[in-house]
């Protein structure tokens, strides 16, 4: 089977697993999690991490073995967007962003206004950038009209575990979306991972799934393969649904029939 | 380590030892080693028990903090906790100051169906743990502690938890050390730990050496800011940046009996009326700022769970480095590498809780060169293999 690679921005990935980094029971089940779940990139909040380079900070651990997605969490506005991913620039070395730009506590939603302003900023000032927002196809189609490198809409608010909660939305913006999708948020275990893939989206973005799963390192290994049962799934093509049943076994010829 | 191999061998059959860190840790391994005859000598940069052994609010609840992927830590945290009544009588007894160890129990509070559910996951974990836990209604919750919000919904009880004063712990640890004849210098950085043909020589100060058969390494959040050690011979140690405040209650009639966790806080009632609320936790290297984030959240979460707070005056606010290891558990026994070095680290959450254990298990270490097997499983080399494969 010829490799099958994922490319944003001119740079390919093996995996379509994307990991978040934050709320593991401690650093070494995190470290542990991040192996078997195989992602090749990390999402790193630029607020939350420590960007002193101690030595034993989690981007010191993970240095050299994953491709570093800061993330703006804890934003509200564009100015503090666009600060913390220029602060993000400097500190970690990467022009990548997953930009986030939190609209209301409770649910956590994207403020769609504010995210296409400091999108358009932050593509104009070099950066590749992902944002994180709505299931919306006119909002989807807006960011990648601005230059995002791909859009990351949520299957369901961040940390409910409740899956994908519009699949039929999150099929429409993989079938007209001009960049990769990656589905962000909302997974609660690895079948929702694999309906993600099967929609048509190119990548899944988790965190607590995973982070505060009884056993993270088990769970991890079951998005890995969740993502890539849905993604074999997907390029295989599923069969037409029927309303009748239709044996497997062909019924002609059968001996003495 | 090979102490009666030791060409530095004092004449005397106790060796001298020197302790880098004058937290509870530190002291605590001082006291037991003061006490079995040894030449102590515990070095302090700034002033004893003043840094995370401050800062901490001296939770002793191994049962209901057992969380997923900590359950090798369990039986280590369940141990000291069993060790905390005598420790605590004896370190009076030596001292002549009390601990303020309280026995009450500890609860965990749900207040909306999605703190239920969390908590209803928690619980069945730890119960599957063999904890002894006990599930109470809202109105139970209630009855325990009548200032809780009235939406409470349900709470855990762990009879077994309890809090000790870790302020007064440690001031009573200061005393009993220098009563067994440990001696105390605060105020005195050890910048270094000198290392001659792979065997501690002695800590490095402003002023020169301070010549030791033993190193004990207990700097907490500090541990890995030692020259002269090889880098594999430093413990995998960082800063856990945490934030808490105080407030007053009235003592006769407080708002609270028990310590409670409710959601995103706990609540740690004194006997002297203090309430402690916290804790944040910060990935923020040594950056010792109260933010208004992390005291909002404290606020907010605190009052949440009990809004009589409201009125209360706010007595304090700080900050504290917990020492944190890469699994979250403590680093102790032999360092990797150097002949005479001990590791007494990496403690994070649960300093105080594991102070006993520490103590008794590496003041036995230091003295009879041989490891605990109930600490066993912390030493250093866990770490290493690891690293390799990776």
């Amino acid at each position: 089977m010829t490799q099958d690679l994922l490319t944003i921005a001119g740079k390919s990935f093996s995996s379509r697993l994307f990991l978040g980094s934050a709320g593991y029971p401690n650093q070494q089940v995190f470290l542990d999690s991040l192996a078997a779940s195989g992602a090749e990139v990390l999402t790193v909040s630029v607020r939350r991490a420590d960007l002193t380079g101690y030595g034993e900070g989690l981007l010191d651990l993970v240095a050299g073995k994953v491709w570093l997605l800061p993330n703006t969490a804890g934003c509200a506005t564009v100015k503090d967007a666009v600060l913390t991913a220029q602060l993000a620039r400097e500190a970690m070395g990467t022009d990548w962003v997953k930009l986030e730009l939190i609209g209301d506590r409770e649910t956590l939603y994207p403020d769609v206004e504010q995210l296409l302003k400091a999108a358009d900023t932050l593509v104009r000032d070099g950066f590749t950038v992902l944002p994180y927002c709505t299931d919306d196809p006119v909002v989807c189609q807006r960011l990648a009209d601005v230059g995002c490198a791909a859009v990351m809409p949520l299957g369901a608010p961040i940390g409910t575990g409740l899956g994908i909660l519009n699949p039929y939305n999150i099929e429409l913006i993989c079938s007209r979306s001009p960049v990769p999708v990656v589905l962000d948020a909302g997974i609660g275990t690895a079948s929702d991972a694999a309906l993600a893939m099967e929609l048509g989206c190119d990548a899944v973005l988790l965190n607590t799934a995973v982070s505060r799963s009884t056993d993270p390192v088990r769970m991890a290994a079951a998005m890995r393969t969740g993502v890539e049962g849905g993604r074999l799934a997907r390029l295989a093509g599923r069969i037409p649904k029927r309303t009748r049943a239709e044996a497997s076994s062909p019924e002609l010829g059968l001996i003495g029939g | 380590m090979t102490i009666s191999d030791s060409p530095s061998k004092p004449p005397h059959s106790r060796p001298r030892v020197a302790i880098i860190g004058g937290g509870i840790v530190g002291l605590s391994i001082g006291w037991r080693l003061a006490a079995a005859g040894c030449a102590v000598d515990v070095f302090e940069r700034a002033k004893a028990g003043q840094a995370a052994s401050r800062a901490a609010a001296g939770m002793l609840a191994a049962g209901v903090e057992a969380e997923p992927g900590e359950q090798p830590l369990l039986p280590l945290c369940l141990e000291s906790q069993r060790l905390w009544p005598d420790f605590a009588a004896e370190l009076e007894a030596a001292s002549g100051l009390e601990v303020g160890l309280r026995r009450e129990g500890t609860m965990v509070v749900a207040l909306t169906r999605d703190d239920l559910n969390i908590l209803r996951s928690n619980y069945e974990f730890q119960r599957k743990l063999g904890l002894p836990l006990e599930w109470l209604t809202g109105a139970q919750a209630k009855e325990r502690e009548p200032f809780l919000n009235p939406r409470v919904a349900a709470a855990v009880y762990s009879p077994n938890d309890g809090q000790v004063d870790n302020r007064k712990a440690c001031g009573a640890l200061v005393v009993a050390l220098a009563k067994a004849g440990g001696r105390l210098h605060e105020g005195v950085e050890v910048t270094g730990v000198e290392v001659t043909n792979g065997r501690v020589a002695g800590v490095v100060l402003g002023d020169g050496l301070h010549q030791a058969d033993v190193v004990v390494l207990a700097a907490g959040a500090w541990s890995r800011q030692m020259a002269g050690l090889p880098p594999a011979s430093l413990p995998p140690v960082r800063p856990v940046k945490g934030q808490m405040l105080s407030v007053s209650m009235d003592p006769a009639d407080p708002l609270l009996r028990h310590v409670v966790w409710g959601p995103k806080c706990y609540l740690v009632p004194r006997a002297d009326g203090t309430l402690i609320v916290g804790a944040t936790t910060e990935e923020k290297g040594f950056d010792a700022s109260l933010t208004a984030g992390g005291v909002l959240a404290l606020l907010e979460a605190a009052w949440r769970t009990l809004p009589g707070i409201e009125e209360r005056p706010i007595t304090e606010m700080w900050t504290g480095f917990r020492p944190g290891s890469r699994d979250d558990a403590p680093i102790l026994g032999p360092a990797l590498g150097v002949d005479g070095l001990v590791l007494a680290t990496g403690h994070h959450r649960n300093g105080i809780l594991l102070a006993p254990i520490t103590a008794d298990a590496i003041a036995g270490y230091v003295l009879a060169g041989q490891v605990d097997p109930r600490i066993a499983g912390f030493g250093a080399d866990r770490f290493a293999p690891r690293e390799a494969a990776a």
